[in-house]
């Protein structure tokens, strides 16, 4: 696996492989000194397009637990001020000697087509609409861990599908394991013929009734003035995960948000807090998947390069 | 003297003759006929045997970019491009840096035409000026100095109120309106069309409307101020509804469409590639057949290459930076043949309908006919030779095809014009 640019075209045994080892490092992760020689002497470098915390801090440290030479370009202090291309800055960092970009961009498509400019590996950490699939890695692994396994269960995605990289790249990796995907969100965030990849249910009851898993995405509130929704409170009376809704859900449905979280517009405080919620989980397990992603696009047929 | 010997002449559906000889003195056709005397010493001799002999094209819908873009093409590498692909009268679109937006501007595209092209440049001139929506530009002094059309094309223009005076004010010159339709509230931020691809790839979508609301819209300021409208480069099912009712209802309207939008469908953009990327973009297979239907019942007139050359580095760069459109001068016959004629969805005939006699039609002139005393604009095509695009074979200055990597059936070989000879045996002489 040189790259990883989306689950789309990942295959189930690639995914597999990914989670199995992700277990292993997550052992390391609990250990005291956190720290493996797996990549060092190699040199990963993090271009982030669009802000981030938790996504570029997570593969950060994961580099750095591994022992990577890490390096992150800040797109407001670079070269791209001066009106750099993204493809002369793609050269340059080849010329930098880069072994691994981790790339988010607000374009759908960006890391491919950095992919097919460069000798470097490139993991995709967010493209547009287009996938998100470190993000839907660790929320496999974290089904995986909770409830046993990613086979044939019942799933629901709620919220913003249209504009969700998280959506996308779940639904192209939990499809691969005979899953039922229902999605759910205001008729102005669904796409078209997203049905020929998941059920659009009617109702938020009926999306969250006899689920395993719900995942809950997040809004972005600036689509309130694109008209796509109408304002925070509606949104939250009739499409975010509060009290009322918890009627339909059972005790052991696992709920999962990809964050930063919109408290009392996706989903409730309360909600937040219940042992099915598995938010913080998410987090932590975001570093174990990296660093075997990591660990995956830096070997060749797992032999050291 | 050209002498074209064993040539199957097709005129129209209608007229296809049996094996005969064609000799051209100076730019006329003096005599079609069998076994014409060859004297090698005086004559250009050309055996068009297996092949087929048809009238040159016309393109009423393309980009030549100079002046201002001349990194991407110019009046002289179009017209070459233009040449290769059987083209020997071309209308360009006045999106120029200056624009084409007055009669200086129709006479500077119409004196490099002169000095540079091997063949006919007709320069269309802009509905308003700067291409900007607000004000008429002086259609009728851009008449008078050469223009054959008026579009804003690349832009629609959205105030219906001055679409409406545009057309009134085109009756007064006899010129048709070229209408670039898009709807710029519905497409914007769009890349792709609205469907199945945007949805897996996460590309922003346009809807079809976008285009067949502005369809709609300009066919009812049609009818009203009974006006020639013409729909430029028509890619949905809707749109070709809609211009079948306006016909029915007597509205002066003509419509074309392009050879990308009769053979490749949204699926182009999987792997975000960005040759595909064109506006509007491309559709669905339910489109593409639509579109052939239009095309078979005369809804859709003729077809146009809407030629859209630019550098390597407008498309190699992020999907929402790179430059929409694809070249189109050297394949359009090709995938015509290609993707209707081989299919049996056309005879050979209705190309030569859908290539010269109605685009000349909508723009005034006369068809280009092989028959003794007419002018010598004929082309020779080997419908049996396939092809593989490259962008190494490419003679516009861009290679930004759509086609790239494509094997197609059936290759211009031969180009004539006004008795000269621009291309023979796929070898470019001009």
């Amino acid at each position: 696996m040189k790259h990883l640019l989306g689950l789309k075209e990942l295959s189930k045994e690639d995914i597999i492989k990914i989670l199995n080892l992700a277990k292993d490092m997550k052992t390391i992760l609990k250990s005291e000194t956190k720290k493996t020689p797996h990549l060092q002497g190699y040199s990963v470098v993090t271009l982030f397009y669009e802000n981030s915390t938790r996504t570029r801090t997570s593969f950060e440290l994961a580099a750095k637990f591994m022992s990577a030479n890490t390096t992150s370009i800040s797109v407001q202090t670079s070269s791209v001020q001066k009106g750099e291309s993204l493809l002369d800055t793609v050269k340059t960092l080849e010329a930098l000697k880069t072994d691994v970009l981790i790339v988010r961009h607000s374009v759908s498509g960006v890391p491919h087509f950095i992919a097919k400019n460069c000798s470097f590996s490139v993991i995709n950490a967010g493209d547009g609409m287009n996938e998100h699939p470190t993000q839907a890695l660790l929320d496999m692994f974290t089904i995986r861990e909770r409830l046993g396994t990613i086979e044939k269960l019942k799933i629901a995605i709620i919220g913003d599908i249209l504009h969700s990289r998280v959506a996308r790249s779940n639904i192209w990796g939990l499809s691969k394991f005979d899953n039922q995907i229902t999605v759910f969100g205001p008729q102005t965030l669904i796409p078209p013929y997203i049905e020929n990849f998941a059920k659009v249910a009617s109702s938020l009851e009926e999306a969250v009734s006899g689920k395993d898993v719900v995942i809950d995405l997040r809004i972005q509130l600036e689509r309130q003035k694109r008209g796509f929704i109408t304002s925070k409170q509606e949104y939250y009376k009739f499409y975010g995960l509060n009290e009322d809704i918890m009627r339909y859900i059972s005790g052991s449905t696992m709920i999962m948000h990809p964050g930063p979280v919109n408290r009392g517009v996706e989903i409730s405080s309360e909600v937040m807090q219940l042992p099915n919620s598995t938010i913080e989980e998410q987090v932590t397990n975001g570093i174990a998947v990296r660093m075997a992603v990591l660990y995956l696009c830096t070997r060749k047929e797992g032999i050291y390069r | 003297m050209i002498l074209i010997k064993n040539a199957q002449i097709v005129n129209s559906i209608h007229d296809k003759s049996e094996k005969t000889d064609i000799l051209i003195v100076d730019d006329k056709i003096e005599k079609i006929g069998k076994n014409i005397e060859e004297n090698p010493e005086k004559m250009i001799i050309i055996d068009a045997s297996g092949k087929y002999v048809m009238p040159s094209f016309t393109d009423i819908h393309c980009h030549l970019r100079e002046p201002g873009f001349e990194y991407k093409e110019d009046i002289k590498s179009g017209s070459r491009s233009a040449a290769a692909g059987g083209f020997t009268t071309i209308c360009c679109m006045p999106n120029t840096n200056p624009p084409v937006d007055n009669r200086a501007m129709v006479a500077y595209i119409k004196y490099r035409a002169r000095e540079v092209s091997p063949i006919e440049v007709l320069p269309v001139g802009a509905i308003t000026k700067g291409l900007l929506g607000e004000e008429l530009a002086e259609i009728g002094f851009m008449k008078d100095e050469g223009a054959i059309a008026i579009s804003d094309d690349g832009k629609c223009v959205m105030n219906a109120n001055l679409m409406r005076n545009a057309l009134l004010y085109s009756k007064d010159f006899s010129i048709p309106v070229i209408s670039h339709c898009e709807d710029t509230n519905l497409s914007e931020g769009g890349q792709i069309n609205l469907g199945y691809v945007s949805t897996i790839t996460g590309l922003r979508g346009i809807p079809r409307e976008a285009e067949s609301t502005i369809v709609a819209r300009d066919i009812l300021l049609a009818k009203e101020t009974k006006a020639h409208i013409h729909i430029t480069h028509v890619s949905t099912k809707e749109s070709v509804e809609l211009i079948k009712m306006a016909k029915e209802w007597g509205v002066n309207v003509t419509a074309d469409t392009c050879p990308h939008y009769i053979s490749l469908t949204e699926e182009e953009v999987l792997g975000f590639n960005t040759n595909a990327k064109v506006n509007p973009p491309l559709r669905t297979r339910e489109d593409v057949e639509a579109l052939i239907e239009g095309l078979k019942e005369g809804v859709i007139d003729c077809i146009s290459t809407d030629h859209a050359p630019h550098h390597k580095d407008e498309k190699n760069v992020e999907f929402n930076l790179a430059a929409s459109g694809t070249i189109g001068f050297e394949t359009a016959f090709s995938v015509l043949l290609t993707y209707l004629v081989e299919k049996n969805r056309f005879d050979i005939g209705k190309i030569v309908e859908l290539l010269n006699h109605n685009p000349r039609k909508i723009i005034g002139l006369s068809p280009n006919v092989i028959e003794e005393g007419k002018k010598a604009n004929l082309v020779i095509v080997d419908l049996k030779k396939r092809w593989e695009v490259k962008e190494e074979n490419i003679v516009s200055k861009s290679k930004n095809s759509a086609f790239l990597g494509k094997i197609l059936t059936s290759y211009v070989e031969t180009v004539i014009h006004n008795g000269k000879i621009l291309k023979k045996d796929g070898v470019l002489n001009c």
